[in-house]
């Protein structure tokens, strides 16, 4: 028996992301939860989770930023909205659950070897380069990057694939692809932008604070 | 008193600063000193609560002392404090109506966040004020007399005990109820929490005293379809729908119903929710009030679609005999009361349970609502209080209950319905006593606020009743483990425990929410009344006059006006019945002089005005071919005053010269 | 007449759905309905782009809602449920989040393109009962499907969030869509269930077990097959057999579009709607039809 303490310290939290969590567009109304348990109730993966959406929702909503994005939680979550449909203060946590994804992804702080995330960004990866998925090369590239054995695993069913016509072994790809290109730039810029909105206000914040 | 000449005018300004609810934002101070140079300003003060005792006492000194004929005071609405500022200005010997009331805390201090603007906001008002304020002139308060008989509109708790305190008070009371029988839900039930005693047994002496009271006029299957006139002076008109049945010469012995030619009861009956059959015709309750009986046309084989068709050989009207009680030539008819007062107490309807299809009412048989939980623990319920299934014969061993179902939702009713955490413990105690079964509760808080609630829940726990924190996510028949095969499965996150679980039950019951009722808004419009944004009508004051309207002498209480238990309808019924009783014992009531008044000579006939008015306050005197207007009627909302294009129509308190000051009053600062 | 809508198949009806497409185009032909293919279409932005950037998701959405509406017909159909749910949640941004429009315009006008938000998204399940109408598919009926149980799964994405042509709870348009060609509905609580499929390939065992539930249900309630509307469903359910009978035994029950056996009753041959391409065989038709069918 390991036994460890299960405290929480006011140095766990992250303060202000919960904040900064609820400020995205479609996740406003996490700060209404009334922790009812509806959307863990309904959900149909909560069965494997170690946090169900609700403790999810709560921590959140106080910052325990490092043991949200490290949960097995927001990668089982299946993007099945039934959770959405049902909470009674109409919290979109779905798309919560897309938010802290993005935030896992972006800070590299989700579970090792898990294939999800893998599949995420070459699922992304695809698109950038040829506009749409080849589901089989993507299924491939995914296992062999995870867990090459696993993939080794799945030949039946590649065989299957081939053998019934669905597995096309020409890559899909769109005619204008530099289009797509131009139009991610165009997002990036945006986000660099409001980066730089961010840096300058912190800046005068701290000049300020030192002027003091 | 005569209207002084400009020279004469002497205007005293106070400037309040409401703790800091005005003086936070705004510069009272400030204020003050710039209406001291003001033309006919004899002295501006600011104070910190002028409508404190000192604070008047200062307005009723300066006048003696400073000579002042006006006086302007600049706080909050006038809503709250203008009656008090007013009697103050009398007290100083003033015409009341020599005084004007400036709003800089809703209409400023409350809604700005810079405080020199608001200040400056406060300023321009207070301007307006003075230069209004010197035009105005003495006004008459006008006393009409109150009418003593009072109307209550629904027959439930709230409306009896209402009626009954008016009735014991001898005043005459006429009681109109819609459905048959008086009662409301409260007929319904079989215990009342917290207490556990029995409905019945406290509501039935209370309904045969209405029954049977000198003063009561109890008009039953009927209702209020027109209420035109005045505080003091209401006319209402009162639909009767025919019963068929003679009120005055049926016995209640109910002959009738013994000999139906239906012999079996056939048809789903409403007081037992639908659990229980009646015939066509019937009685509601045993302890129905009146004990009349009433023949539905919609099943009576004497008609068809409603209409009269004579078909039927009519073995009740033989049982009956010379009693001569039935009378299928009855039609609607309508009557007309006049009353001084009336007291609304229409009650509530209970959600839908069908409008949360997850929870399977409706397409589940064994999932029930909690009123007819209610019928069927009762002993004189369809089952005689035996609790089975719908099959009729199997006895739950598992019983799940679900509590907020339609509130706290904003998909479906948003607020708390106050009493559902409350009757499902009560249910949940009853159904175990009746049947020995294992019973959960699925509840988001519990709610027990009330005398002996807590230690009723305390009691619950006690009794081996099982609590899960957490609102169910849905009913289901998809069996996941043997064990569930043939059960309906609630999932739900226990959250207390950590768990999501999935336990099978062979009943379940919804605590359904409570809700205003559908035709909540048609009663509202003819009783002139307001809703609040969830449909239950709307007191004038939340704290501080929560039976009142809006509509002077019109009252409120029980769950019309939002959920709450019998202890507080009951309350609040009493508190409606001695509003009513201070008006019609004080004999009169004092009308605002804010009436609109025609300049006689001057109107041309063209009887613009006329279809304006919404109060019908003016008519047309055909001999002298001028509109006349009904001071009593009118609420002074000038629509007419505006509307005349002759310029006639002068309203007090708002003619021209008040109003061009005071506009000219703001405009003097840009 | 023929009536023309703009088309968006989206990826995997190019790939393991294919079946989908080859049986939702001749079924709408023959519904006098024709689907023209946008010109250069490009990935949804599904389900997993959501998870890396939801902005740049719905850019990638917005640039087919663009060339649909260039393109001029009034409505898009696209048939794969996770399409269907972004293409719709791109235009509710668009329409509820003015920070989203904004880059969602930059972006577009960056390659000259615009996009006004007309052109709605709809699911072939919504065309043909709610445009189509059932009246005109059952005079289409050459070989009614009489006899045949069908569990009716829809899945989540067409009726979650934003339930649009039919109710959240309890769905019927596939249900009624199925009687009128002859099938028996059976009681299936599972219809909107996540099947799973977002998670099969990675976290096979929850995956797997949504499917399994699902398979297991209609078997219990005594369907002959799996009627789906989503490529990615119809994969979950139908491709992973072999694993699901290794920890769980078998669940053996077909899965096939409901265009395929629309298709059927229409009278056109299951090699050209697709029906050789299913892992799990559909049995031969029942009788009073006595050409088998399946592979
Ligand atoms: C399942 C359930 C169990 C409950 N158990 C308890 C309990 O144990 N203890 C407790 O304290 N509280 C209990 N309550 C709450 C209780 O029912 C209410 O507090 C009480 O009934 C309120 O009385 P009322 O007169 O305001 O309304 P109602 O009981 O609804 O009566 C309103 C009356 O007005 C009539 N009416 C409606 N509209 C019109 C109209 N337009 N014209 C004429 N008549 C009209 C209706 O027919 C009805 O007779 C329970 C509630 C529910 C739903
Ligand atoms: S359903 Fe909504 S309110 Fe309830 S716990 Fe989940 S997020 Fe919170
Ligand atoms: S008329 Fe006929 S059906 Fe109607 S109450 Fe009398 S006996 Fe019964």
């Amino acid at each position: 028996m390991k036994i460890e303490r299960t405290i929480k310290y006011e140095a766990d939290r992250v303060k202000g992301f919960g904040d900064e969590v609820s400020s995205v567009p479609g996740c406003e109304k996490l700060q209404a939860c009334i922790q009812c348990g509806t959307c863990s109730g309904v959900c149909p993966l909560s069965i494997y989770m170690d946090y169900s959406p609700r403790q999810v929702m709560a921590m959140v909503r106080s910052d325990f930023k490092n043991e949200v994005l490290t949960s097995h939680t927001v990668w089982l979550c299946a993007s099945c909205y039934q959770c959405t449909v049902d909470c009674p203060r109409e919290i979109r946590i779905t798309d919560i659950m897309y938010e802290l994804k993005q935030r896992a992804l972006q800070e590299g702080i989700y579970p090792k070897k898990f294939s999800i995330p893998v599949l995420a960004k070459e699922f992304y990866k695809m698109v950038y380069r040829y506009g749409r998925v080849s589901e089989n090369l993507l299924a491939m590239t995914m296992f062999l990057k995870s867990s090459p054995l696993e993939a080794l695993k799945m030949w039946r069913l590649g065989l299957g694939l081939i053998l019934r016509g669905r597995f096309p072994l020409t890559l899909e790809k769109i005619k204008r692809r530099d289009e797509l290109g131009r139009m991610m730039k165009v997002v990036d810029q945006v986000k660099i932008n409001k980066l730089h909105d961010e840096l300058k206000q912190a800046r005068q914040h701290v000049a300020a604070r030192s002027q003091a | 008193m005569d209207k002084p000449s400009k020279q004469t005018v002497r205007i005293g300004f106070y400037i309040c600063h409401c703790g800091s609810n005005i003086a936070a934002m705004v510069d009272c101070p400030a204020v003050a000193r710039f209406v001291g140079t003001l033309p006919h300003v004899v002295l501006s003060r600011d104070y910190k609560y002028m409508c404190s005792d000192p604070g008047q006492e200062l307005i009723q000194k300066d006048i003696s002392e400073h000579q002042l004929n006006r006086v302007v005071v600049a706080s909050c609405s006038p809503l709250l404090h203008e009656h008090t500022f007013r009697g103050a200005v009398e007290a100083g010997g003033l015409n009341p109506f020599f005084f004007h009331m400036v709003n800089i805390r809703e209409h400023d201090s409350w809604v700005h966040t810079d405080p020199a603007e608001a200040t400056a906001k406060a300023k321009e008002l207070a301007h307006a004020a003075i230069m209004r304020v010197a035009m105005h002139k003495a006004l008459e308060v006008k006393k009409v007399p109150v009418h003593p008989d009072v109307l209550v509109v629904g027959g439930g708790i709230a409306g009896i005990h209402a009626a009954l305190t008016l009735a014991n008070a001898g005043k005459k009371v006429f009681l109109v109820e819609r459905e048959p029988s008086i009662g409301g839900h409260m007929a319904q039930f079989d215990k009342t929490f917290p207490t556990l005693d029995c409905a019945a047994c406290i509501l039935t002496p209370k309904m045969s005293a209405v029954g049977t009271h000198p003063n009561i006029t109890l008009l039953s299957y009927s209702e209020v379809t027109k209420l035109d006139g005045y505080v003091g002076n209401y006319t209402a008109t009162v639909k009767r729908k025919p019963r068929y049945i003679s009120e005055d010469k049926c016995t209640g012995c109910q002959e009738c119903i013994a000999n139906c030619v239906y012999k079996e009861p056939k048809f789903p009956d409403e007081f037992n929710e639908g659990l229980g059959k009646r015939k066509p015709v019937y009685i509601p309750f045993p302890q129905a009030t009146p004990q009349v009986v009433v023949i539905d046309p919609q099943t009576c084989l004497n008609f068809r679609n409603g209409e009269l068709t004579g078909k039927c050989k009519k073995s009740c009207v033989a049982a009956c005999g010379d009693k001569e009680a039935i009378d299928f030539s009855q039609t609607e008819t309508f009557q007309e009361l006049k009353v001084g007062t009336v007291i609304v107490t229409t009650g509530f309807q209970a959600f839908d349970a069908k409008r949360m299809p997850q929870y399977g009412y409706g397409k589940f048989p064994n999932v029930y609502t909690a009123l007819e939980i209610e019928r069927l623990v009762n002993t004189s319920g369809p089952t005689a209080g035996h609790v089975v299934l719908r099959d009729g014969k199997t006895e739950p061993r598992s019983i799940g209950i679900i509590h907020c179902v339609g509130s706290r939702d904003k998909k479906t009713n948003r607020w708390c319905s106050r009493v559902c955490c409350m009757f499902s413990l009560k249910l949940a105690h009853l159904l175990k006593e009746h049947t020995g079964a294992e019973v959960y509760n699925f509840y988001i808080d519990m709610r027990a606020p009330g005398k002996g609630y807590e230690e009723f829940y305390d009691k619950l726990l006690e009794e081996g009743v099982h609590f899960i924190r957490g609102r169910v996510g849905e009913v289901t028949d998809w069996a996941r483990t043997p064990d569930e095969e043939g059960k309906l499965v609630i999932r739900v996150e226990d959250t207390l425990a950590g768990y999501v679980r999935r336990i099978p039950f062979d009943m379940v019951v919804l605590a359904t929410g409570l809700e205003p009722h559908a035709d909540a808004q048609d009663v509202r419009r003819m009783l002139n009344m307001s809703c609040g944004s969830e449909g239950f009508f709307l007191e004038r004051h939340p704290k501080l006059a929560p039976v009142s309207t809006f509509t002077e002498g019109i009252f409120l209480a029980g769950c019309c006006q939002g959920p709450r238990d019998i202890p507080d309808t009951v309350a609040q019924a009493g508190a409606a019945a001695a509003e009513a009783l201070a008006l019609i014992d004080k004999g009169f009531i004092e009308q605002e002089p804010n009436t609109a008044f025609i300049l006689e000579d001057e109107c041309c006939g063209c009887k613009s005005c006329i279809p304006l008015c919404p109060y019908t306050a003016i008519t047309f005197d055909a001999a002298n071919k001028k509109a006349v207007i009904n001071e009593a009627l009118c609420k002074g909302c000038g629509t007419c005053v505006a509307a005349c294009p002759s310029g006639t129509i002068v309203q007090n308190l708002f003619d021209d010269e008040e109003i061009f000051s005071e506009i000219e009053g703001v405009l003097a600062h840009e | 007449m023929t009536t023309k809508y703009s088309y968006f198949p989206g990826c995997s009806l190019k790939g393991i759905g294919r079946a989908y497409e080859e049986s939702l185009l001749p079924v709408l032909r023959a519904l006098d309905v024709e689907l023209e293919e946008l010109e250069d279409w490009n990935c949804c932005g599904a389900t997993a782009y959501m998870a890396i950037d939801e902005v740049k998701a719905c850019v990638l959405a917005s640039r087919n809602l663009a060339m649909a509406e260039k393109l001029g017909h009034k409505e898009l159909v696209a048939p794969c449920s996770a399409c269907y749910l972004v293409l719709n949640k791109t235009k509710h941004y668009l329409q509820d989040s003015p920070a989203v429009r904004g880059v969602i315009e930059k972006a577009l006008a960056e390659v000259n393109m615009t996009y006004s938000g007309n052109t709605p998204v709809r699911h072939p399940l919504d065309v043909m009962i709610h445009s189509i109408g059932l009246d005109a598919i059952k005079q289409r009926v050459k070989r009614p499907l009489t006899g045949l149980k069908v569990a009716p799964y829809y899945g989540c994405q067409i009726v979650r969030p934003y339930s649009t042509f039919d109710d959240q709870y309890n769905p019927t348009t596939m249900d009624r869509l199925l009687e009128a060609i002859g099938c028996t509905i059976v009681h299936f609580p599972l219809k909107t269930r996540c099947c799973g499929a977002s998670l099969t390939g990675t976290l096979p065992e929850p995956g797997l077990l949504c499917a399994r539930d699902i398979l297991a249900e209609a078997i219990t309630r005594g369907a002959d097959l799996i009627a789906t509307v989503c490529p990615l469903c119809q994969f979950n359910l139908d491709g992973y057999h072999d694993k699901i009978a290794k920890k769980w035994g078998p669940h053996r029950i077909p899965t096939v579009y409901f265009t395929q056996l629309m298709g059927l009753a229409f009278g056109l041959g299951e090699r050209e709607l697709g029906l050789h391409r299913g892992f799990v065989p559909m049995q031969p038709l029942p009788a009073p039809v006595p050409v088998g069918v399946g592979v």
